[in-house]
């Protein structure tokens, strides 16, 4: 098991790709399909392939399992700061008209923002559920 | 020209459409996994490959012509290493190959 040269070679020249397609699908996703949840698992993917071919140890090195379980919750609290925040501007949660002085432009960076908070709370539980299933002979924790 | 591009492009489509089918015939025939492997490398390679250059010719020469090139690009990497890891974990797992000739079917 030792020699698998192919698959190491193709997972790591892969691996880049697959994490910039995932930006591409989640910043993509105000104008056509995509959005944070694809660009989440997508971007989860290549973590996951990551740690098929090289190995769970390495993998946790890279990517720790509390990251995974912070990146959970800073997803959800960015998504709700985010409504928050058009409350202290004195409008409806999650109103984004006011996020900018133009409408429009609070509509995009608001969607922005929270797709942002959507892709990191998805990549987060994915590789978490992953490390769970993965992860319960060899790591405790 | 038009017209020769619509027909260019349904030749490649039909004749990547023939390879994916003759792909899946050959899957649900074949008798173990290295030769449905094989059948299914087809459907990856020639297939995709075909019915992609068939989306080419009905786009305009740009942005979605690199896309689908792109697409084959990636295909093109990865359904021979995920066939070779099949392939090769098969060995591993000593899935030996079926060496015998076929049975005559009446």
């Amino acid at each position: 098991m030792d020699d698998q040269i192919i698959l190491r070679l193709a997972a790591k020249t892969l691996i880049p790709f697959i994490l910039v397609f995932a930006l591409y699908v989640q910043f993509h996703g105000d104008y056509g399909p995509g959005g944070g949840f694809q660009a989440g698992v997508i971007f989860a993917a290549g973590f996951v392939l990551y740690a098929l071919v090289f190995g769970l140890r390495r993998t946790v090195q890279v990517m720790p399992p509390w990251v995974t379980l912070a990146c959970g919750a800073a997803g959800v609290l960015l998504y709700a700061g985010v409504g928050v925040v058009t409350m202290a501007l004195g409008s409806e949660y999650l109103n984004y008209n006011v996020l900018a002085h133009d409408p429009e432009h609070g509509q995009h960076y608001g969607i922005l923002l929270v797709e942002l908070g959507v892709l990191i709370t998805v990549f987060g539980v994915m590789l978490g559920m992953f490390y769970a299933f993965a992860g319960r002979r060899s790591l405790d924790g | 020209m038009e017209v020769v591009l619509d027909v260019l492009s349904w030749v490649f489509i039909s004749g990547g459409l023939f390879f994916v089918v003759v792909g899946a015939v050959g899957v649900l025939r074949m008798p173990d996994i290295y030769t449905r492997l094989h059948a299914a490398g087809m459907t990856d390679t020639m297939g995709a490959g075909l019915i992609l250059l068939g989306l080419a010719f009905q786009v305009d020469f740009g942005l979605t012509t690199a896309r689908l090139f792109l697409v084959y690009v990636f295909l093109f990497v990865t359904s021979p290493v995920s066939s070779h890891a099949l392939a090769r974990s098969a060995l591993i797992g000593k899935v030996e190959p079926v060496r015998t000739a076929p049975k005559e079917t009446p």
